[in-house]
């Protein structure tokens, strides 16, 4: 049996009910992810995407199959699967250089001063918050906040990066600010990226495959997308273009007419 | 002029002008009730409505007759150092025992049941069962003070403890601290400054306390003071006796306020 690198295989999660009945959250997970490939997850609110997320991050155990990194079956949380929060999950007692800091520290304790000093600085730089690395998390914006938090993430080298719903709580414009930093910092370290999103246009742009997840309870994926679509991608270009047309059609009608889901 | 700073110097000498002639009519009342301007003179020195010489128990407050006879600043003193020893020791048990309780839910079951009992026992319901412990004042002033202050450093630590975002401890598990990284590093930033609230009331508990079981106890500390000036039948030095206790208190207070907001994060910056 060949490795793969991220594997979902028959994954479940079942919630416990009073009066011994269950919940059903998400079932029949079978999906591969290569390494260095963008996956998004999209669905209506409740599908379990965000349940899934967290089964690959290691927060919450899958009930039923089994989800392997590289051959090994993840029995917990653990450094090699950052999590990018939706609410960026900064300490606010620490500032934006020292939040980055604490990650780096604890993972790669080898480090001399001076190198962890580098790491942490390229990290800040590479999300362009050099001006701001000795703010607290309450005195900068939502998406200066998100920013550290992605660099957080990467700084600990990690396999795989899962972010759940990253840019939801953003406005559109900053939202979309932030995936251009994404694309941009995805062209020059690769890196296996899951995103959550109920972004139509964020799930074309950013992915190489749409995961369409069916409404819950037993959600499951219902359909998958190519995207195929060249890297680096430019958001204006392809407003016109017929693979980024064709994609986003998909979507929708895979969210609205197939799997519609009223009272959202 | 600014009209603010106006406002909060005239207002309360506003309310002065209503309060002393309230005292005087209640010393015109009752008998013996000392007026302010003999308080004034039993304070500072000089002579008072009867027309006799007094020195005031302001004028020297450091003066040590003998281990019995000491100056007012001494009484204090050593009220304050009872306090403190109670105070410490309920800190040195309380922080820990809050945050066992915080993190466990079974030492909260376990535990919960007694802390809501004993927390509403008076002190004075503790004094007789501790001094018969420890057959000493000091002790059981000390200890009277740790018993009825450790409860909301207790109580608050816990509610600190507990109120440490889901999203924090996630990025405690998924960077995989240890226990006790994951103290030192999340539980505690965010407790901290439920702990100094729970210091702080605490503190004020231990000075409401130390007067009520000096007056018990006796020996010396201002408690004891105004009840011996009680007495003595010197009435004026009751009155001295609870400004003073009230100044203290709120000095008490004002400083711990201070060092609560140095150590509480989201006062910073």
């Amino acid at each position: 049996m060949s490795t793969k690198f991220l594997d979902l295989n028959n994954v479940e999660k079942v919630f416990p009910l009073p009066k011994g009945k269950k919940y059903v959250a998400v079932t029949d997970i079978n999906l591969e992810i290569k390494e260095n490939e963008i996956i998004s997850i999209i669905g209506h609110s409740g599908c379990g995407k965000s349940t899934l997320l967290n089964m690959i991050a290691g927060l919450d155990m899958a009930t039923g199959g089994e989800i392997s990194l590289e051959g090994e079956v993840l029995s917990g949380p653990g450094p090699e699967r950052a999590v990018v929060f939706q609410n960026h999950s900064l300490l606010p007692w620490l500032s934006v250089y020292d939040n980055i800091e604490l990650a780096v520290k604890k993972v790669m304790p080898e480090l001399s001063s001076k190198e962890l000093r580098d790491r942490v600085e390229k990290f800040v730089s590479m999300v362009n918050l050099d001006a701001a690395k000795d703010k607290y998390p309450g005195e900068i914006s939502g998406g200066m906040k998100q920013r550290v938090g992605i660099a957080r993430a990467l700084s600990i080298k990690p396999k795989v990066l899962l972010m759940d719903e990253p840019f939801g709580a953003l406005d559109s414009l900053t939202r979309a600010n932030l995936q251009e930093h994404l694309m941009r910092i995805q062209q020059s370290v690769k890196n296996t990226v899951v995103i959550i999103t109920h972004d139509v246009d964020e799930a074309v742009l950013l992915s190489d495959r749409v995961i369409m997840m069916t409404n819950g309870p037993e959600a499951t994926i219902g359909e998958i997308l190519e995207v195929n679509l060249q890297h680096p991608r430019e958001r204006v270009a392809l407003q016109h273009d017929t693979e980024y047309i064709r994609c986003r059609e998909a979507i929708l009608s895979f969210l609205y007419e197939k799997y519609a889901k009223e009272d959202e | 002029m600014n009209i603010e700073l106006v406002k909060r110097i005239v207002l309360p000498w506003l309310v002065i002008l209503v309060l002393i002639p309230a005292w005087m009519g209640v010393a015109s009342i009752v008998d013996d009730f000392p007026t302010p301007s003999d308080t004034y003179v039993a304070a500072f020195g000089g002579i008072n409505s009867e027309g006799d010489e007094v020195v005031g128990s302001l004028s020297d407050p450091f003066y040590v007759e003998n281990e019995d006879d000491k100056g007012v600043f001494w009484q204090v003193m050593n009220s304050l150092q009872r306090v403190f020893a109670g105070f410490a020791l309920a800190i040195l048990v309380g922080i820990p025992t809050g945050l066992l309780i915080g993190m466990s839910k079974n030492f909260m079951t376990a535990l919960n049941p007694y802390i809501q009992i004993l927390k509403p026992v008076s002190p004075l319901a503790w004094l007789p069962l501790l001094l018969l412990i420890f057959q000493d004042i000091n002790a059981t002033a000390v200890a009277t003070i740790f018993i009825t202050s450790i409860w909301p450093i207790i109580i608050n630590t816990a509610l600190g403890v507990r109120s440490v975002n889901e999203d924090y401890l996630n990025v405690a598990k998924v960077l995989q601290f240890t226990p006790l990284e994951k103290v030192y590093q999340i539980i505690l930033p965010v407790a901290v400054p439920y702990i100094f609230t729970g210091m702080r009331l605490s503190l004020g508990i231990a000075w409401l306390v130390i007067v009520a079981a000096e007056m018990l106890t006796g020996g010396i500390g201002i408690g004891f003071w105004i009840w011996d000036e009680y007495n003595n039948l010197n009435y004026p030095n009751i009155i001295i006796g609870i400004f003073i206790v009230g100044i203290v208190g709120y000095i008490l207070d004002a400083i711990m306020g201070r060092i609560a907001d140095y150590f509480d994060y989201t006062k910073r910056g």
